[in-house]
């Protein structure tokens, strides 16, 4: 199968996509047969109509929000990897959720909005996109005296270390229901977004993907090293922010609305390059989108225990999956390939 | 030889700096490269021919007071470099690598045209490397990679190509190829080649043109042949028991024992290089006499009435010295 998929994979992909996405859909605390599901898709009216809100107003939203979340994460986890020609680079390990988180807290917790933040989500997922790109361009600027990817991988988490005392001494002079709301964002969460939520996160999202695929060039040059990619006419630092930007914006965004998802990012590219085996991102940025989308599906429908109202939170999943994928991964190739 | 200049800079200073303190490796330079010649770059490690290479290439900034070259501003279709910078990304094939030649013409959804494919295929066809088309980077033998780089070079189709040591940690074989390769692209393609090179006997029967980087800041331009008869590499390299003029390594008659050796022929040159090297003084003046009767790749020597079929028996019954 996984021979195959290495030819097919722009036509099995999207097939597994769909199909976690109508098993995200009819799974969850109510029981709702699966005919009932397709039939309040396909816009016909099922015998009890609070089938349908439940279907268009939390299933629906949750798995547009998983496949966004997941196609965004996965995507910046990319664009990391090879702009640091770094395998292990990826947005929770490199200190970017770390910086969202910092920002988000800020906002919670200095102004006091927890209360009502849930109409304030917009000022939120601003505020996370800073964060990260702050901590984005703090990293870029070491990476570029430090050369080897252990100190990077190290300089990562002393800027998350940092943060999190941050974060900390915040929690420690605030307002108990700040803190309560900062913890459960912390936990991360694809449930809790609305319509008009979601059509932001598209929005973002949009944009990722869209600067990503016009820097194709770039992310294929940067492959053979900074030099090579001067010498083949890659404007390097105009790409690299342009790449900064995009990065920073998706994963801004998810963090913001979602929380600090781990693993997703760091887990999927690799997942990705085993099963279609290609270094060129023309390939690689549609791929990885659609396979983050699956995976976080996936997680998503492992979250809600079967038969049961308990519903784990997603980052206990993701840490859970993705940990041994990348151990899989590294033991599978000796060495990491990009 | 064609005198059409290609490369042409002026009064450039060469060196890194941080702001404050200026580390100046070459000073007002002015050196040219012409269509169809091969300048093999020479000079001590550490003397800065990297950062002259990466100068040209507009890879590193130049020192010189209107800063003529800046990092980025490379034009990358006139300039195509082959560098000592490893490639980590060792997961694509041969055939992407070359590929990524044709990218300074490519818009940004790098859609190939049918022009592209042939000067793909043409750059892959001049380099031998069409059996390695499909192969992995991380297959590849180091001196099929460096092939590879150069085929990448070729593809980007400029006038002029910069190598920074593309023959260092190849085999004989694999450096000879590379250098008659070389040379036959800028003879038959007529391109402008500078290798930096620490080849030196590869660099004296190939080049057209020795740059030779001296301690003085400055650098020494001339056919290879008048730069070993004027001393030039004597000088610089200062080099300890090699005769650059006998193209041999000296060997000290240590043992003060001198054999009469009669022969002719490769045959001859090869006993007297074991002798040398052993410590032996070949003289004709000498008692010790050793015959040597060729007939093809049955060589045998005769010493003292004995008849040797290697040169290792024979110089097991050589005296050892004199006493």
């Amino acid at each position: 199968m996984i021979k195959n998929l290495k030819r097919y994979w722009y036509f099995i992909l999207p097939i597994l996509l769909i199909i976690l996405f109508l098993l995200n859909i009819s799974l969850g605390s109510v029981q709702i047969p699966l005919s009932e599901t397709l039939k309040v898709l396909s816009g016909i009216t099922p015998e009890k109509p609070i089938l349908a809100d439940i279907i268009v107003d939390f299933r629906l939203t949750k798995s547009f929000t998983c496949i966004l979340a997941g196609g965004a994460l996965a995507l910046g986890g990319l664009l990391m990897q090879t702009l640091f020609r770094n395998p292990l680079a990826g947005p929770d390990v490199l200190g970017l959720s770390s910086g969202a988180s910092l920002a988000v807290a800020i906002v919670v917790m200095t102004t006091g909005t927890g209360a009502t933040l849930f109409s304030h989500s917009f000022t939120l997922a601003f505020a996370a996109s800073i964060g990260c790109t702050f901590i984005f361009l703090l990293v870029l600027a070491i990476a570029h005296r430090v050369r080897d990817n252990i100190s990077l991988l190290i300089i990562g988490l002393m800027i998350g270390a940092a943060t999190s005392s941050i974060v900390s001494v915040l929690q420690f002079i605030s307002k108990a229901e700040d803190q309560q709301y900062y913890l459960v964002w912390t936990f991360g969460s694809l449930s809790s977004l609305n319509w008009g939520e979601i059509q932001i996160l598209s929005i973002a999202v949009f944009i990722g993907l869209v600067i990503s695929i016009f820097s194709i060039k770039s992310l294929n040059a940067w492959l053979l090293g900074d030099n090579y990619a001067i010498s083949m006419g890659i404007p390097l630092r105009k790409s690299r922010l342009v790449i900064i930007i995009g990065t920073s914006i998706l994963t801004g965004a998810v963090t913001a609305f979602c929380g600090p998802i781990a693993f997703v990012g760091l887990a999927v590219p690799h997942l990705t390059r085993q099963l279609i085996d290609s270094t060129n991102h023309k390939i690689l940025i549609p791929a990885v989108v659609i396979m983050g989308g699956i995976v976080m599906l996936f997680c998503d429908i492992l979250t809600h225990f079967p038969g049961s109202d308990f519903v784990l939170p997603i980052n206990a999943i993701t840490a859970l999956i993705g940990a041994p994928v990348v151990i899989w991964v590294i033991l599978r190739s000796k060495k990491i390939r990009m | 030889m064609s005198s059409n200049v290609l490369l042409s800079e002026r009064n450039i200073t060469v060196g890194h700096t941080d702001g404050i303190n200026q580390n100046i490796l070459f000073e007002n330079l002015s050196i040219e490269l012409r269509a169809g010649e091969l300048v093999c770059f020479m000079g001590p490690n550490g003397i800065g021919k990297s950062t002259l290479i990466r100068t040209l290439a507009g890879l590193h900034p130049s020192l010189t007071p209107i800063p003529t070259h800046g990092r980025g501003e490379f034009d990358p279709k006139k300039i195509s470099v082959v560098l000592t910078d490893r490639i980590s990304t060792v997961n694509m094939t041969v055939q992407e690598l070359v590929t990524f030649g044709r990218y300074p013409y490519l818009e940004w959804n790098i859609k190939l045209k049918s022009m592209d494919v042939t000067i793909i295929e043409r750059a892959i066809e001049l380099t031998r490397t069409q059996h390695l088309v499909s192969k992995k980077l991380y297959e590849l033998s180091d001196g099929q990679l460096q092939m590879a780089m150069i085929a990448r070079a070729l593809a980007q189709n400029t006038p002029i190509i910069l190598l920074d040591e593309p023959t260092a940690h190849l085999d004989l074989n694999n450096r000879v190829e590379i250098m008659n390769l070389l040379r036959k692209l800028s003879r038959t393609e007529g391109k402008a080649i500078l290798v930096a090179t620490h080849e030196l006997d590869l660099a004296l029967q190939t080049a057209d043109l020795v740059w030779l980087a001296g301690r003085d800041k400055k650098i020494l331009t001339g056919i290879p042949e008048d730069l070993v008869l004027n001393g030039s590499f004597d000088e610089l390299f200062q080099f300890k028991g090699f005769d650059l003029k006998t193209g041999k390594v000296f060997h000290e008659a240590y043992r003060s024992v001198a054999v009469n050796l009669i022969g002719a022929g490769y045959d001859y040159l090869w006993t007297k290089n074991a002798l040398e090297r052993n410590g032996y003084q070949v003289s004709d003046k000498s008692d010790h006499t050793i015959a040597i009767q060729g007939k093809e790749n049955q060589v045998r020597w005769t010493f003292r009435g004995q008849t040797f079929n290697s040169l290792q028996g024979l110089l097991a019954q050589l005296p050892r010295s004199t006493a």
